[in-house]
């Protein structure tokens, strides 16, 4: 098992590097020269511009400016903006609110998503399963943009239980829409999800089996049928964590999020090479360690699964 | 300055200005400040991260520009309807439009204390000017003796007289000079600055009516917070306990924060927004006509708009096709008023009858008309395409403007739209110098006034070889008309000039005239005394909150 | 059915014997071929009446995407401001959008791009990733270490950033199968872990053990008895998935590089209709509608053929 672990562990080194390399040569095929668009539709002067290219170094060949900025990494030196902020600066500020709102979303979508799964997937053809699958199909159909302004309308602006925006105060309380809104269409993931394995599993062998000793049926529910459904959900869960704090562009533009998704978003648009792939290798990071994680709890799920 | 495309996904054009913070109370004097009662309370608006460090000659967007108004002085300022008054100036004189002595008034200090002296200007618009500097604003020194584009050079045309005096020399007469000087590139700065520009520019020590509120004050991407300048000797002195702007990705979540008096003023409305503020606001709803003009150029590389009868008839026709009063109307909702010439409405000299302006009514038949006379010169293929930033709200407008074409000439046309906006403006300067680009038409355009003159939407836009004539437009009888309009010292008769050029502008249509933005905003019921300015930027220090 | 005995000595009781035919029950067809996991799905799925309503929609939407001139005689693309917003009149049933253009033949004539865009990119998706994830989890080893790390370097890489670069290199070729490209490509990770961990936990059951020693090759066991029992979880996350990728459909057309303007979707047209959202939803209504029925009867498809393909279930 340890030898299991420390082996990822040594395999994020090739996964940086291959990481890096990728996102960095997609950052320098983005169309456009994004020295032009710092002057806005006036333009700039080609003595200005060629100035400001030299500074930001991008007026070397791809190669040698993926290899300035790895030197770089490694005396922390994440390079700078182009409004002259240090990028290491920025990852300080976005990821911590970031990654509280992703895990309130993961949260959200894996207690209600679960909760509300096993209960359709017990009740498979039943009026509560039919009423789970509707509310998955307004989750999937009704775009986050409408479900963030609707919330922030009624609950925000109408009743004012919750405030409306986030902005400077980050906390459990102006996070908790925003979270849902985010980890809306996650929880038709693992609704749908769980609902299906639980249904599938209730008719296995070993629940009848199980059944058949007199074993409670909460019991069976339980630790039999739940334990052996979440292997698929706790895969999504587990690979979501990654997605929410990467994609979560729309909900922070509605709440006034200052996080990892509207920067790397606004990054990418603006050409900025240093943000994009240092918010991005963070975010492999993420995704590598909770894939581990997840791949550790499939051998607490199931116990046939070992790691060698 | 061009207007700046705005990031953000339900982000709509900004109308936000690059604030040039037309502050007054109404009068030109300084004596009457505080006279309507001054409160306590701190009042909240909506902003921008700026995009530079806080320097005057680096800022050229309107985050930035907001903070910079509030925080310095010039030696003029602009009143809400686009007047200058003198505001650290005693008196800006000259003869020859070409030559200016500029006195400062006695007793203007810094917030670090410094005195505020010739120097001051000087330094900094040395500063502004120097290549290696790489500053963004720099091209605003360029009319001054002795800029550069090549190498380092000092403005020679710059001489400190005494400590309150100093004289510039402009290379050729420009009359609308000290209209300019309002512009924050013209800011000021102290002494410190220089020692390490790289701390001043997140912590900037002004002039103005208000300064950051100590170290940190600036919060990156989430607000700044301004507080009043006990030193500030001009007429805006803050009548509230201060200014904090906190920034947001888009309008959307600024106006949810304003209708919940989580937010005091706002000075953009979404496009979501639009056809409902007015009843959701009732009178703490701004809607008012602002330095703002919009437009699409059509490259004269471009098949069939080339600088010929053809190339004419299709932009006359094309500006016959369009119905702007009901897409201002529709897709709009009145916050748009239809244009009746080249600059803005809130610009004096102004006018909504030059000779030629017909060609912005709406004219189906004339338009089908003059189509078919091209047609004769050359028959029409392809599509008629209109290239637009998706990061910018353009895209229904575009759809509006290209259906009402195809509806009008029969013809197909679209939007082409462009994720990136880096992309655009590559496409379009390589488009320009005739080389490969992706852009298959007309490129959407506009401009928002540095400065209250018509000059300033006329000139680098259409001038020959201009920074902003994206067109490549050239005409030796309007570039002959600009120069003398711009060395005219009487006003009137230069803006009489001005129009004249545009008569020009009429016939050739560089870029088809579409409407003026109109400055959107609203306020909470916690605040009084809320009025815009005419760069669309509310005057700050007049707002009370008890 | 009666209690089928399982050995002799177990019975209870005799039935007579031309009530009972014995003889055609416990005769084997020994010259008949094992019916496949895919036959007896077949078998199953044609009793459920669910598979026949969601084959009913499904065949609907597909008629109307391949002929929507059927469904109406108006232009979706002939737009006019003076119809800005119209409530619904004869002839136009949804009424008019902000542009003044048909909503009734939009959300008609949207079905084809969605469709496709769904159905590819979900085919797309399944494919590249259960093989990755099948492959990963059956052979472990150093085939999974590589496809895993691979599938995270791929989970990391931001869509966005993907898609403008894709977009940019396919300009002259934009149209529904680059934006099945770009959604396809980037859409794979998410399934790929599934299949891995369903395929895990799988590989170890007593009927794989049993495939492997009646000599079954390894790929067969792969393809003949560990994937039916894993399809569970792909089926559903594909369902839903579908859904989804016609959604971010209208996120590459917001961002402008998506379809072409000229291409009317469902996805382009929830995307116009956002700033209509306080001032008349509407707009935004059928187009989501029509999105939410496409996905309902894709749910319900997957849901009876996953049961069909569970062996387990049809036990019962």
């Amino acid at each position: 098992m340890a030898w299991y672990v420390g082996r990822r562990f040594l395999q994020l080194i090739p996964v940086f590097l291959g990481a890096t390399l990728l996102i960095y040569a997609m950052v320098f095929l983005l169309p456009g020269d994004p020295i032009l668009a710092l002057g806005g539709d006036r333009g700039i002067s080609d003595a200005l511009a060629e100035r400001l290219r030299e500074r930001y170094n991008l007026d070397e060949p791809f190669l040698v400016q993926y290899l300035l900025y790895l030197k770089g990494i490694f005396s922390l030196d994440f390079g700078i903006t182009f409004s002259g902020e240090e990028v290491i600066d920025v990852m300080k500020r976005v990821f911590p609110v970031t990654f509280q709102l992703a895990v309130m979303a993961l949260l959200f979508e894996g207690i209600f998503g679960i909760g509300f799964g096993l209960i359709a997937g017990l009740r498979k053809g039943k009026l509560f399963d039919s009423t789970a699958l509707v509310l998955s199909l307004i989750v999937i159909a009704v775009p986050t943009f409408v479900i963030g302004f609707v919330l922030q309308f009624v609950v925000g602006v109408k009743l004012g239980w919750l405030p409306p925006t986030v902005g400077s105060n980050v906390n459990f309380k102006t996070l908790l829409m925003p979270a849902i809104v985010l980890g809306a269409v996650s929880f038709a993931y693992v609704l749908r999800l769980t609902r299906t394995s639980v249904a599938e599993n209730l008719s296995a062998d070993y629940v009848r089996t199980a059944t058949a000793k007199g074993v409670s049926r909460s019991r069976v529910i339980n630790v039999h049928v739940l334990r052996n459904s979440l292997i698929p959900v706790v895969t999504f869960l587990g690979a979501d964590l990654g997605s929410l704090m990467a994609g979560a562009i729309i909900t922070e533009g509605i709440f006034n999020i200052n996080g990892v998704g509207g920067t790397l978003y606004r990054a990418i648009i603006q050409g900025q090479a240093p943000t994009v792939v240092s918010l991005t290798t963070v975010l492999v990071i993420v995704y590598i360690l909770s894939n581990l994680l997840v791949d550790l709890l499939y051998a607490v799920l199931d116990p046939r699964i070992r790691y060698a | 300055m061009k207007i700046r495309r705005f990031a953000g996904f339900a982000a709509s054009l900004t109308v936000g200005a690059l604030a040039l913070a037309a502050c007054s109370n109404g009068g030109s004097s300084g004596e009457n400040t505080s006279a309507q009662g001054s409160s306590t309370g701190i009042i909240t608006t909506n902003g921008n991260e700026p995009q530079n460090p806080l320097i005057p000659t680096n800022t050229a967007e309107v985050g930035g520009g907001k903070i910079l108004d509030l925080t310095f002085a010039g030696l003029v300022y602009y009143d809400a309807d686009g007047a200058p008054h003198n505001e650290v100036a005693e008196s800006i004189e000259s003869d020859d439009a070409q030559n200016y002595t500029i006195k400062l008034k006695s007793g203007w200090k810094f917030t670090n204390g410094e005195d505020v002296t010739a120097k001051s200007f000087v330094d900094a618009w040395n500063y502004g000017a120097k290549l290696s500097n790489e500053q963004l604003s720099s091209y605003f020194f360029e009319p001054i003796e002795g800029f550069s584009w090549e190498k380092d050079s000092e403005l020679t045309g710059l001489k400190v007289v005494d400590d309150l005096t100093f004289t510039v020399k402009l290379v050729q007469p420009e009359s609308d000079f000290p209209l300019r000087l309002g512009y924050s590139a013209f800011y000021p700065l102290p002494e410190a600055a220089f020692e390490d520009i790289e701390a001043f520019g997140q912590n900037p020590i002004g002039n103005g009516p208000y300064k950051l509120d100590g170290e940190g004050a600036w919060e990156h991407n989430t607000q700044i917070k301004l507080v009043p300048n006990a030193d500030y000797a001009g007429d805006r002195k803050a009548k509230n306990g201060g200014v904090t702007i906190k920034f947001y990705e888009t309008q959307d979540a600024a106006y949810s924060d304003l209708l919940s008096d989580q937010l005091d003023v706002l000075d953009a409305v979404p496009d979501s927004a639009f056809a409902t503020f007015e009843s959701e606001l009732g009178d703490r709803a701004v809607n008012q006509p602002a330095a703002v003009f919009q437009s699409f150029t059509i490259g004269e590389w471009l098949d069939h708009f080339g600088d010929d009868e053809e190339g004419k008839l299709r932009r006359q026709a094309l500006s016959y096709a369009i119905d702007r009063d009901q897409i201002t109307k529709t897709i709009f909702e009145g916050t748009r008023t239809p244009a009746k010439d080249f600059t803005s409405p809130v610009i004096s000299g102004w006018s909504d009858s030059i000779p030629g302006a017909e060609v912005l009514s709406f004219d189906p038949t004339k338009a089908k008309d003059l189509w078919a006379q091209a047609d004769a010169i050359k028959p029409w293929s392809g599509k008629f395409t209109i290239a637009y930033n998706t990061d910018g709200g353009h895209k229904a407008w575009v759809d509006a403007v290209t259906n009402s074409i195809k509806n009008v000439l029969g013809i197909d046309a679209e939007g082409q739209a462009y994720a990136v906006f880096a992309d655009l403006r590559t496409d379009v300067t390589a488009a320009k110098a005739g080389e490969k680009s992706k852009l298959t038409g007309a490129n959407r355009s506009g401009w928002q006034a540095d400065y209250p003159g018509l000059y300033n939407f006329l000139g680098p836009l259409y001038g020959t070889g201009a920074g902003s004539n994206d067109g490549n437009y050239s005409n030796e009888e309007f570039d002959a008309l600009l120069k003398q309009g711009a060395s005219d010292t009487n006003q009137d008769s230069a803006n009489a000039t001005f129009q004249k050029a545009q008569e020009i502008l009429f016939k050739d249509l560089p870029a088809i005239p579409l409407w003026y933005s109109n400055v959107t905003g609203g306020y909470s019921t916690l605040v009084d005394n809320v009025k815009f300015g005419w760069n669309s930027v509310p005057l700050y220090s007049d707002i009370t909150k008890q | 059915m009666p209690e089928t005995p399982t050995r002799p000595d177990q019975q209870h009781f005799f039935a007579q014997l031309d009530e009972t035919p014995v003889g055609v029950v416990d005769s084997v067809d020994e010259s008949a071929a094992p019916a496949s996991v895919w036959k007896d799905a077949w078998h199953q799925l044609r009793r459920r009446p669910m598979f026949w309503i969601a084959s009913v929609l499904i065949a609907l939407i597909v008629i109307v995407a391949v002929f929507p001139q059927w469904f109406t005689s108006v232009d979706p693309r002939a737009c006019d401001l003076a119809n800005s917003s119209l409530p619904p009149s004869a002839g136009h049933p949804f009424g008019f959008n902000f542009q003044g253009c048909d909503i009734y033949a939009r959300t008609i004539y949207g079905a084809r791009p969605s469709v496709t865009v769904g159905v590819l990119t979900t085919l797309v998706v399944v494919l590249i990733g259960a093989l990755v994830g099948a492959i990963a989890g059956f052979y472990g080893k150093w085939f999974d270490s590589l496809l895993s790390r691979v599938t995270d370097i791929f989970f990391a890489i931001p869509f966005v950033l993907a898609a403008i670069v894709i977009m940019s290199v396919l300009y002259d070729q934009r149209g529904i199968l680059t934006v099945v490209i770009v959604l396809g490509v980037f859409g794979w990770p998410q399934i790929a872990r599934i299949t891995r961990g369903s395929v895990l936990s799988v590989k170890n059951s007593d009927f794989v053990t049993a495939a492997k020693a009646l000599g079954a090759s390894r790929a067969s066991t792969l393809m003949r008895h560990i994937m039916p029992n894993s399809a569970a979880p792909i089926i559903v996350y594909a369902t839903v998935a579908l859904g989804t990728f016609i959604v971010a459909e209208a996120t590459l057309s917001f961002l402008g590089i998506g379809l072409p303007q000229s291409v009317v979707s469902w996805g382009g047209d929830i995307s116009d209709a956002q700033r209509r959202l306080r001032a008349n939803p509407v707009e935004l209504f059928y187009p989501a509608a029509a999105l939410a029925l496409t996905v309902l009867s894709f749910i319900m498809m997957g849901d009876v053929v996953r049961d069909a393909l569970d062996p387990k279930a049809r036990k019962r």
